[in-house]
């Protein structure tokens, strides 16, 4: 691996290495910018660093300090963040799924959320990239939206747990899918190397020791190496440092025991929807007293969490839902259907939770506990579960700011604010009845609603066309700042009814075509 | 409990030098199956508090070799080994665990005569957490403690989480365990790879032993 001086100036300083600024770094690197990708987390080789187990690989995530407030704290964890050179990516669920076209216009199109800068025909574009780069694995004609290539992979098998959902559509009259997966279906070599096909472990969402998976870790930043990009690990980002012309100098990172300051000539913001604000917000000076990139005010306002509600229940013959990538099949038929008495749309997919997954949901949604848990979890290998991503809508109330609480390196870590709407609840209620109707009618028995879990997040540093009602512009590039950019979930203005990996790689790999394009301009 | 087992001989552990348990794994494993059985995080007495309370929310009354959660309790809060995450009007893990203990004990003393909650029968330890549970129990002992949200928050998500961590609890259930590099090649239920648990049907007990017998 290349190594740069603290004394170089680089292109690109890039904070975090997930999909965004993973994705960014090998992007760049490749068009021969200098590029060091900074990450808190270890960079780990998953076939000797990583364990079959549950509780051993909470090495994944960011656990870090965090205050959660509001009517309905967002539970941060295992499915919203992650803390290794690869970000959540090394533990994500693979779900690779392209955005409704109406979403990029959702107030114009649909009358609600606010308008993307971007064009759907140009995110298709970049969704075609990314299929393609990343490698999924999805079926031959995918049922909803616009036309779209065929996936450069076959669709994985279905374990029991995706029949069934496929049999519970069909009962009520909707389709299904196979769910393109960022999982391998058959060897593949490329620019980053070789990878297995997957071995249907069922530990996806705990780290893939095979490297099957495709992940930031696995995808990009072999290839950021390759071309010479540095990955500093272990090195936490506490500060972005300004010059007296404005312009970010460089970043002050903690790694070693101590702070140092590395020049950067551009700096890229991509922690997540949590991190990214709370970095900005850490970095105010006397310039910019309320934080970088927020004169609009929204640097870490609009925080959206998708709903991860679900509805679990006993059938009569096994499942085991352990083997194979949890979610082998999906529907998003309610996120095409306009029906509906709310703003924005769901999928729900299959589900295979691991013992201490299943647990919690048992403890949370049920509240059981003593002789009743034990004998709860009997039924642990006859039990189906389908589970949804539910859009919830943009509201500035939502927001990340910062506490008092210091963490580990003396930072004020993130007070996570979040309250409901009436449409998310709809929303919900809405998902509830449609999932207990598709897994009552193939014959699942004592069934019960998980309601208010969550998952991914986004919207903290959203991307618009007015530098008043945004923090970065459709190239990611902060309006008040033009050498700071902001790449990840944070700068989605809605955040949509699927899983959001794939249009956060899609939105890199555009922002990194961009860049090219305004150096090459002389607008950097 | 009385149930019959479900997976009647099945060991996860004798899958450990399979291909389904890399290096990793079984150090892992091995590591938490020596968890000492002593306080290193907890006072005498609180681990004789979260003893009692580990063990009204796993009960392990019949059968052998129970498992020692509050010794994984105490490692996990040795190691501050959580979420990291607090809620507005909670203390972080570790802080959250010695004054809920405490609070425990106290409302058990108040509510009993004096008798602590290590001291108490099971059926008044089950009453006083149903009451957290319920929401039933606040006031000064709690120093600003939610009861009801200790409870929910912090007991039922880390102790459960401590049991089904461990290879008995896998047995228990039929879990297939660690599964790396071989992981599965029959993906349905009902027809498993001889690696996987048998389960038993009802009469048919033997059957199935003598299946579990041979995963390997």
């Amino acid at each position: 691996m290349r190594e740069y001086r603290e004394s170089d100036a680089v292109d690109f300083v890039i904070v975090g290495t997930g999909a965004g600024g993973g994705t960014l770094a090998a992007l760049l690197a490749e068009q021969g910018f200098s590029v060091i990708a900074f990450d808190a987390g270890g960079y780990f080789r998953p076939l000797e660093d990583f364990a079959s187990d549950e509780t051993a690989q909470n090495q994944l995530y960011w656990t870090d300090k965090r205050v959660l407030d509001g009517p309905n704290p967002i539970k941060m964890g295992g499915n919203n963040s992650g803390k290794a050179v690869g970000g959540s990516t090394v533990h994500y669920a693979m779900v690779a799924l392209r955005f409704r076209p109406e979403w990029f216009k959702s107030r114009t199109a649909l009358g609600y959320g606010a308008d993307w800068p971007i064009s759907w025909q140009e995110m298709w574009h970049y969704y075609g990239i990314a299929e393609r780069q990343i490698n999924i694995s999805g079926p031959l004609t995918y049922p909803w939206g616009p036309k779209r290539p065929r996936y450069p992979y076959r669709a994985h098998e279905l374990n029991t747990a995706g029949k069934l959902l496929a049999k519970g559509c069909e009962a009520i009259g909707i389709d299904w899918t196979e769910t393109p997966l960022a999982t391998l279906s058959a060897p593949h070599a490329g620019p980053e190397g070789k990878s297995p096909p997957c071995a249907y472990r069922g530990f996806c969402r705990f780290g893939c020791t095979t490297n099957a998976k495709r992940s930031a870790l696995t995808v990009w930043i072999p290839r950021a190496l390759a071309a010479g990009a540095e990955v500093r690990d272990l090195a936490m980002v506490g500060r972005i440092e300004t010059g007296s012309d404005g312009r970010v100098t460089g970043v002050q990172y903690h790694r070693y025991g101590g702070w140092r300051f590395q020049r950067a000539k551009n700096v890229v913001v991509a922690g997540y929807a949590v991190e990214t604000p709370r970095l900005l917000l850490n970095s105010a000076n006397e310039l910019y007293p309320d934080g970088l990139a927020n004169s609009s005010g929204l640097v870490g306002r609009n925080l959206m969490t998708q709903t991860n509600a679900a509805v679990w229940g006993r059938m009569d013959e096994p499942v085991r839902w352990y083997k194979g990538p949890p979610s082998l099949a999906i529907t998003e038929h309610w996120n095409y259907d306009d029906n509906k008495d709310f703003h924005g749309g769901y999928c729900w997919m299959g589900q295979g939770p691991l013992p201490i997954e299943w647990v919690s949901v048992q403890t949370g949604a049920r509240g059981l506990w003593g002789e009743d848990l034990r004998r709860a979890m009997l039924d642990y290998n006859h039990m189906i579960g389908v589970k949804m991503v539910g859009e919830m809508l943009p509201n500035e109330a939502n927001r990340v700011t910062l506490a008092d609480d210091l963490d580990q390196y003396g930072l004020r870590v993130a007070r996570i604010t979040y309250a409901w709407g009436e449409n998310d609840k709809a929303l919900v209620n809405h998902s509830l009845e449609q999932m207990s109707a598709s897994i009552q009618a193939i014959g699942a028995k004592d069934m019960f609603r998980q309601e208010d879990d969550t998952c991914h997040l986004g919207g903290t540093a959203r991307m618009g066309s007015d530098p008043r009602a945004s923090v970065v512009d459709a190239d990611c590039r902060s309006w008040d700042i033009p050498n700071l950019w902001v790449c990840d979930g944070s700068v989605f203005p809605t955040v949509g009814g699927v899983n959001p990996s794939l249009t956060i790689q899609a939105i890199a790999i555009r922002t990194a075509d961009r860049i090219g394009k305004l150096a090459a301009a002389g607008k950097l | 409990m009385t149930e019959r087992p479900r997976y009647p001989g099945y060991d996860v552990l004798a899958k450990r030098d399979t291909p389904s348990w890399d290096a990793k794994t079984r150090e892992v494993i091995a590591q938490r199956l020596a968890t000492p059985d002593a306080p290193r995080f907890f006072s005498a007495e609180e681990w004789r508090i979260a003893d009692a309370l580990c063990q009204c929310i796993l009960p392990q009354t019949d059968e052998g070799d129970p498992v020692s959660l509050v010794a994984l309790l105490d490692s996990k809060l040795l190691a501050d080994n959580g979420d990291g995450f607090r809620e507005a009007a909670m203390p972080y893990m570790r802080d959250a665990w010695r004054q809920g203990l405490a609070a425990i004990d106290g409302e058990a003393k108040a509510r009993h005569d004096s008798r602590g909650f290590a001291i108490l029968t099971d059926c008044e330890r089950n009453a006083l957490l149903l009451a957290m549970q319920s929401g039933e129990v606040n006031g000064d002992r709690w120093s600003g403690l939610d009861a009801k949200a200790f409870f929910e928050r912090r007991i039922l998500v880390d102790v459960p989480a401590l049991y089904y961590a461990h290879p008995k609890a896998w047995n228990e259930i039929g879990f297939g365990g660690p599964a790396s590099p071989r992981g599965y090649v029959r993906l349905d239920g009902d027809r498993p790879d001889p690696w996987e648990a048998a389960e038993a049907e009802p009469g048919q007990e033997r059957v199935a032993e003598q299946r579990n017998d041979h995963v390997i």
